[in-house]
């Protein structure tokens, strides 16, 4: 195993060391914690106006956090940025042609669905329909209570 | 990094060393890690088509709000699932810590953050396990949904159907990961990698682990926050 060991010695960049990972660990922290405050937050708005600006602004403010936690994971953790640019672009440039993917999907869904409520009553009346409420404990009571015996 | 003089660019296409300058091992690992993250990519867009196609949806701060031993009417949203989120990432820098001390060929620095990866994981897959379990005794599962719509109207199974084929799917990737992470181990343990002079093998179960760790930020995001 020449070769690897070659690599190994002679090519491998190792990076930043211990210091640059308990770095990244400390942004990926603080990413995570402000993505929970701002989808709690989102939360406590949604009780009202769940179609508002502000909700969806929120919402892809976490999209943009969510990106920059991968950029860390695989830079940092995965080593990406410090490999040569080839590979790195071997990654990128197909995760890039996905968010087309996505874009596409999220608004065939969209135009499926305005589609859908304006030729499908049945599926428009039925989304109305309000779910009844069930009392489990209610229920586990009654079956409980032995029958008498007549 | 080139390994010819300084002057001249080091051709790597010119056969005698490999072009991305990285082992074939690594090379074919990152491949593998593209397929997957389409695979999981194909999941989550489905999800997002089918949510984005559909009138009502769940709330998921209702559905997803308890936590383990916590008292019943106690709603605490966001909290379990952050704290798997949290033991996710500590794992991953746990891994990172071992593939450094492979670098440094500090078998005993691996071994010890190997242990804690591993741990980890189980810890990981323990919570997922119990938030399944909770699921289940409150009636969900795939073709049942009991959580009624954000605003009260009849909800679809897909609900239920897309979290626990998802998040079933991931947490089978953990317990991959766990286990290649015990096999890195035991190989550490009968000196291996002290025998091939070099902890490639711990690099590539790293980029594993890691790409299970990015999977879960995607899911989470997907699941729980938006």
């Amino acid at each position: 195993m020449e070769h690897s060991s070659a690599v190994l010695h002679q090519d491998h960049n190792v990076g930043g060391g211990v210091k640059e990972i308990w770095k990244v660990t400390f942004i990926l922290t603080v990413l995570t914690v402000v993505e929970l405050v701002i989808g709690f937050g989102i939360y406590m708005l949604w009780f009202g106006e769940h179609d508002s600006f502000l909700v969806h602004f929120m919402k892809g403010v976490i999209i943009i956090l969510m990106l920059a936690k991968a950029f860390y994971i695989v830079g940092y953790f995965m080593h990406l940025k410090h490999e040569i640019r080839n590979l790195i672009m071997t990654i990128v440039v197909p995760l890039l042609l996905f968010v087309w993917f996505i874009t596409a999907f999220l608004y065939e869904g969209n135009s499926y669905h305005n589609l859908k409520n304006d030729y499908n009553p049945y599926y428009k009346e039925r989304s109305t329909q309000h779910m009844e409420k069930k009392e489990p404990t209610e229920e586990k009571k009654e079956e409980k209570k032995p029958e008498p015996l007549n | 990094m080139s390994t010819s003089s300084a002057t001249a660019p080091t051709k790597y296409w010119s056969g005698g060393k490999s072009p991305f300058n990285v082992e074939y091992g690594k090379l074919m690992m990152w491949y593998f890690l593209m397929s997957d993250a389409f695979t999981f990519g194909a999941f989550l867009i489905s999800y997002g088509t089918t949510r984005f196609a559909t009138t009502g949806w769940p709330n998921a701060n209702e559905v997803f709000n308890t936590f383990p031993f916590a008292p019943e009417g106690v709603h605490t949203p966001l909290v379990f699932v952050s704290i798997m989120t949290f033991i996710l990432i500590i794992s991953s820098v746990t891994m990172v810590l071992a593939v450094h001390a492979g670098h440094n060929m500090d078998k005993k620095g691996v071994v010890k953050n190997l242990i804690l990866t591993i741990l980890g994981g189980l810890a990981f897959l323990s919570c997922q396990a119990w938030e399944w379990t909770h699921l289940y005794h409150e009636g969900a599962w795939w073709g049942r949904n009991p959580f009624p719509n954000a605003d009260g109207t009849l909800s679809t199974t897909n609900f239920t159907n897309f979290f626990f084929t998802i998040t079933g799917f991931h947490g089978f990737h953990v317990f991959s990961g766990v286990v290649i992470n015990v096999i890195m181990l035991i190989m550490t343990l009968m000196n291996k990698f002290e025998q091939r002079g070099h902890y490639l093998m711990i690099e590539k179960a790293g980029l594993y682990w890691h790409f299970v760790d990015l999977v879960w930020v995607f899911v989470f995001t997907c699941f729980y926050l938006l």
